[in-house]
Parts: C-alpha cells; sequence; structure tokens
C-alpha cells in the first residue's frame, strides 16, 4: 500500500514536470553535464591509472630489481686508450643477499651478454641472459612450447637455451626446432623451451625481460663468456667486467619490501665504493601511482563536484519559481486538508524525479564520451560500477539537498492567503 | 454578547464559539476582526453569513473552516474544543469532516475534472480504483459525468462551480463552507448552483455561506449579520 502510494506520488511528480516539458529539460542540464563529466572523468581517470598500474604490477609487487650501472666517476678514465672498467654487482654480492635477509624469499641473478647468434640460415643479436630456473618464477610468463630451465641443467651446466617468442620467429624457430641446436657466439646451445615475453617500461623501471631474450643457466654463461666483455667503437676498445647485471628479489610480504630494499642498500654501501648499482622497488612506484591517482580523482572529483553545485542550484532556483507560480495550487491543497509534509513530499518529489532523470541522461553522456576519447584517441578508459553508481546516487542527493529548501518554502505558504493569490 | 440562537434540532451543535477573539497586528495598529464573538451552529442548518467589507465575515469564514485560529476564545467542533490543535491536526478536521466552495472555484489547472474531484481522496489514502468510482459517482450527482477527462479551463463558469462542489463532497463532509459561491456566476448559473447547496442541505449537510447579496442570503435558513468583528443581528430560522 505504502509502495503503491510511492509509486503515485513519483507518476504525479513526472505528470507535473511533463507539463512544462522544455522548463523540466533545461533545468535538468545541469545535472546532465554534472554527472556526465563525473562519469566520463572517473573512467578516463581510471584507465589512465589502471594501464600504469598494470606494467608496475608486471614487474612484480613483490619484487626488488638490483641492476649494475657504470659509475659516474669512471669517466676520469677516459684518456687511457685501453682500459677497462670494473663495476656492478658481484657473485658475492648476491651470496650474501641470498643467505643474510630472512624475508627474502626467492632470488634470481641475471648475468646478461650481447651476442649475435644463428639458428640455420638466420642470425639475429640475442641478450643472452644467463640465470638460474628461478628467474621464471620471478619472471612468469606463460611457455610456449618446451620447458624452461631447470636445477638438472643448472648442475650438469648443460649448453641448453630458452628463446621468446619473438627471438624465435625472428630465427624461424617453431615447436618442432626445440632439440635443434642454436650457436650463440661460437657456442652451441640446445633449445629447450619457447616462452612468451612482455616489454617497455613502468615508471623509470624497466621490465625484467626483453623481447631478444635467450635465457641459459648462469654457469654456463660464466663458463663460456666469462666476466669480461669487450666493446668495439669508434677505434676504441672498451672492456668492461661485471659479473653479475642484474639480481631479482622476491620477498615475503609486502610490508617488508621497503624495510629490506633500505637493509640491502646499506648492506651493498659497504661493500661498493662507488654507487655502481640502483635499487628499484615496483611497490614503491605502485603507492606512488596510487597516490597520483588519489589526488587525480579529488581534483577531478571537486571539478566534478563544483559542475553539479551550479545544476543542483540551478534545479532550486526553478523550483522556487515554481512554488511561487503554484501558491495558489498549494493552498487549495492546503484548505482540502494537505498537511505541511505532504506538501513537502510532494515538491521534493518532483525535484528528486528531475535530477535524478538528469543523473541518468548524464549517465548516459557519461558512458559515451570514453567511449569516444577511445575510439578516437586509443586511451584507455575504464568504467568501474562505483564510477556509475556514485554519480546516481550524487544526483539523487542533490535532489533532495536542493529540492528541500524549496519544497519547506512550499509548505510555509499560507491557505488563505495562497487562495487569494492570483 | 450572547447569540441567543435557538437551536433546530434540539440541544446538539456542530459548532460553538465562545468569546472568540481574532486580533491583526498591522503596523502598530491592532485590528480585531473577531472581537468576542459566540456564536453557535446547529448540524443540518444553512446559514449565511453578511455583512460589509471589513465587517469581519471572511475572518469568521477562516476560522470556521479551521483555516485559521483564534487569538483568543474557543472554538468548539462537534462538541471538541480545537482551539489548541496543531496545523497537522486543523489539516485533518479539514481532511475529513469539512468541504470548501470559493468564489473562483480554485480548481488546480493542470488536474482533469477526475483529478480535482478525487484529491481529497488522495489524501484520505484512498486506492486508485476507490476514488474513480467516487468520483465519477459524484460528477453523475452535479451533472457533469460527461466531463470528467475535461480540464477546468475546457469549462463554463458554472460547470467549474459543479466540479469544485462535487470536491467538496469527495471525502463526505458535515459542513460545507462556501466562500461567495456564486460571485463569479451569472444570476441563472448561480441560482442553480443554490439549488444544488440547497438539496445538499436538505440532506444533511450543515452549510455556512458568505455572501454580501441578500438575494442570495434569502436561500439560507439563517442571515448572520456582522458588523465590526461582532454579530449584530441574526434573521430566520422560522424553516
Amino acid at each position: 500500500m505504502r509502495q503503491t502510494r510511492l509509486i503515485r506520488n513519483i507518476a504525479l511528480g513526472v505528470e507535473n514536470l511533463l507539463l512544462h516539458k522544455l522548463r523540466s529539460f533545461l533545468t535538468m542540464l545541469g545535472i546532465v553535464f554534472g554527472v556526465g563529466s563525473v562519469v566520463a572523468m572517473l573512467s578516463v581517470g581510471e584507465g589512465a591509472s589502471k594501464e600504469a598500474l598494470e606494467q608496475i604490477r608486471k614487474l612484480g609487487s613483490n619484487n626488488i630489481i638490483i641492476s649494475s650501472v657504470k659509475a659516474v666517476e669512471d669517466e676520469s678514465m677516459t684518456n687511457t686508450r685501453i682500459f677497462m672498467s670494473v663495476y656492478g654487482l658481484t657473485y658475492e654480492d648476491y651470496r650474501r643477499i641470498s643467505e643474510s635477509f630472512k624475508n627474502v624469499q626467492k632470488t634470481a641473478p641475471a648475468k646478461i651478454i650481447r651476442k649475435e647468434s644463428r639458428l640455420g640460415e638466420r642470425s639475429l643479436e640475442l641478450r643472452v641472459v644467463g640465470t638460474t630456473p628461478s628467474w621464471f618464477e620471478l619472471v612468469p610468463r606463460d611457455i610456449i612450447a618446451g620447458r624452461v630451465l631447470t636445477n638438472a641443467d643448472v648442475e650438469k651446466q648443460a649448453p641448453v637455451a630458452v628463446l621468446t617468442e619473438y627471438g624465435a620467429r625472428r630465427l624461424l624457430a617453431a615447436e618442432h626446432t626445440i632439440g635443434q641446436t642454436l650457436r650463440i657466439g661460437g657456442d652451441s646451445f640446445l633449445i629447450v623451451g619457447i616462452v612468451r615475453s612482455e616489454s617497455g617500461q613502468a615508471g623509470n623501471i624497466q621490465i625484467p625481460d626483453q623481447e631478444v631474450d635467450a635465457y641459459i643457466p648462469i654457469e654456463v654463461a660464466r663458463r663460456y663468456f666469462g666476466d669480461i666483455q669487450t666493446r668495439v667503437a669508434a677505434g676504441t676498445r672498451e672492456r668492461e667486467k661485471v659479473e653479475l647485471h642484474q639480481v631479482i628479489l622476491q620477498i615475503d610480504s609486502s610490508e617488508h619490501v621497503e624495510p629490506t630494499a633500505a637493509a640491502i642498500e646499506q648492506m651493498l654501501k659497504r661493500f661498493h665504493k662507488k654507487k655502481d648499482y640502483t635499487i628499484s622497488v615496483p611497490l614503491a612506484l605502485l603507492k606512488q601511482a596510487e597516490a597520483t591517482k588519489r589526488r587525480f580523482n579529488i581534483v577531478l572529483g571537486s571539478i566534478a563536484g563544483i559542475s553539479l553545485l551550479v545544476g543542483g542550484i540551478g534545479i532550486m532556483n526553478i523550483m522556487l519559481a515554481s512554488v511561487t507560480e503554484r501558491t495558489r495550487e498549494i493552498g487549495i491543497r492546503r484548505a482540502i486538508g494537505a498537511k505541511r509534509r505532504q506538501i513537502i513530499f510532494q515538491f521534493l518529489i518532483e525535484t528528486v524525479v528531475l535530477s535524478t532523470t538528469g543523473g541518468i541522461i548524464g549517465l548516459g553522456v557519461g558512458i559515451f564520451i570514453p567511449f569516444v576519447i577511445t575510439m578516437v584517441s586509443g586511451m584507455a578508459t575504464v568504467l568501474t560500477l562505483w564510477g556509475i553508481l556514485l554519480p546516481l546516487l550524487i544526483s539523487m542527493l542533490i535532489g533532495i539537498l536542493f529540492g528541500l529548501y524549496p519544497a519547506i518554502h512550499a509548505a510555509q505558504v499560507d491557505p488563505i492567503i495562497a487562495l487569494r493569490h492570483e | 454578547m450572547s447569540s441567543g440562537v435557538s437551536n433546530p434540532k434540539g440541544n446538539s451543535e456542530i459548532i460553538r464559539l465562545t468569546d472568540a477573539w481574532k486580533i491583526y497586528k498591522m503596523g502598530r495598529q491592532e485590528v480585531k476582526a473577531l472581537a468576542g464573538v459566540n456564536a453557535s451552529f446547529a448540524p443540518g442548518s444553512f446559514w449565511a453569513i453578511m455583512g460589509p467589507s471589513g465587517s469581519g465575515k471572511s475572518t469568521m469564514m477562516n476560522i470556521l473552516g479551521c483555516l485559521d485560529r483564534l487569538t483568543k476564545g474557543h472554538y468548539f467542533f462537534d462538541g471538541q474544543d480545537i482551539s489548541t490543535f496543531s496545523d497537522d491536526e486543523l489539516s485533518d478536521l479539514r481532511l475529513r469532516r469539512i468541504g470548501f466552495i470559493f468564489q473562483s472555484f480554485n480548481l488546480i489547472p493542470q488536474l482533469t475534472v477526475q483529478k480535482n474531484i478525487e484529491l481529497p481522496l488522495y489524501y484520505l489514502g484512498w486506492d486508485a480504483r476507490r476514488s474513480s468510482e467516487r468520483a465519477q459517482y459524484l460528477a453523475e450527482q452535479v451533472g457533469l459525468a460527461e466531463r470528467l477527462n475535461h480540464r477546468p479551463t475546457e469549462l463554463s463558469g458554472g460547470q467549474m462551480q459543479r466540479v469544485a462542489i462535487a470536491r467538496a463532497l469527495a471525502n463526505d463532509p458535515q459542513i460545507i463552507f462556501a466562500d461567495e459561491p456564486t460571485g463569479n456566476l451569472d444570476t441563472k448559473t448561480g441560482l442553480q448552483i443554490l439549488d444544488l447547496l440547497q438539496k445538499l442541505n436538505e440532506n444533511g449537510k450543515t452549510i455556512i455561506m458568505v455572501t454580501h447579496e441578500p438575494d442570495i442570503a434569502a436561500f439560507a435558513q439563517y442571515q448572520m449579520h456582522m458588523r465590526d468583528g461582532q454579530i449584530e443581528r441574526i434573521d430566520g430560522g422560522i424553516g
């Protein structure tokens, strides 16, 4: 009974608003654009941050990535024609990190050498990564064919290689290629598997794997290629001695990531005179990205909030005018026996119907705009359930908030004066 | 002053005013629209309240119709002192026991004839089907069964007043207040409306009508003449 009464009240409100179609529509416009901009902004913001967050998650949110870098001080040695720069992480660093931090769950070292490789008639410069089987746990990628490195490979120091999908395609390797011989530099490797690869950057951190990777056991890399690399460039021979190019660590839980990173930095500082390493913490990046997103949302929310406020004031203005215009009607209803709160309810429902309808139309506009943005610019946009419900709820709330004053104003009308009103 | 009105139907009375005052403050001046009125109205009687403008007859109407409250004194409606009623309680009283007819009809222009007649039923919480049946019945009673789906603006003055009467009857009130019900109508149409009111009175409704025309007032059983916020005299009562 109570429910049907509410439906009747709403129907009456709609009927009244339809009497002045143009006016009702114009009144709604403020809310339409307010809600439309909220929905559109939220979905664009959500889309932008989602892309960034996904990239960071690819790095592994519980991981720490330590990379070797050539320290700036090395430049003093450039006057020698042939010199060797020694820098970066050492096997000893790796052992210490693996053994002395209890929160470090898994570790994967990486020794990276660029080598021209051949498979049959094709050749390609590969980034040869000497690592351990745990690499594939810390940088999890789909296995397309065959298998990844195993502990047996490490123990036997087997000359086996895992290619990436991209490298395999370039070298015309396929499922049947597994078991064939890949020549890296002057050495032969047995292809045992093909994995998918990612590439790109998240914030300022390079994703650990690249498209031209070939993974081999680290001991094999060390034995075959040594620690010293020679680069020939413009008449100078540049020699580098780097033991490990990268170490990836997995920490047991996210709250230990940052303290552990700090402790490792402390330790490395003690053993390295120069700062020839960088420590990247994807989690810190993630937090930073999330904080940026929050700030972004607050700014967008405020702008959208202002437009909704303007819309609400527009509605209030029209409803006040409508109350004045309908003073006589209010007087008649009161004389017949309508209570004040029934008058308030009547006008409030009209306002809420108006603002909610505006909200629904605005939602349509707000869904359409991101769609067009994605079509035109290719920018990712994401509609979340909250991004839809919140503006609708707000538009309803605006109806109540800005409808209340005109409605109370209407209920204060003195029936005696109102009945004489022309 | 004492009303001294003899009661045509024994002791019962539907309305009694005792020492009723209504004082308006107009700036510094006080206007005594009602100055200590005592009056009693019997159920089933037909009254005309007359008097020059400023005599207090409109105020009398608003007070009796529970649209306004006394400054001082008591108002008994069917034995109940309503001088202390809240706004909501007065609204409820109007809704259940009073019907109004106005000089300018006061129909809601955007509603159809049917919806106008149904208005009191809406506030009484009747369901749609029952309300619609009642509205149809009432429209037939006032001779407007064919006009239910018209809007008030499409009707003549006499028709509009019939709709207003149907609306006033919707809640089956004990009393009908008519404020210059023929004021906006030509003589012939006015007479038809008065006929209708008389018929209602014969069927037991108490009717209190404000008018300044003696011809119109003659249709009532009693004529109450007001001056300066007081009852000057009461004529009639022979029946």
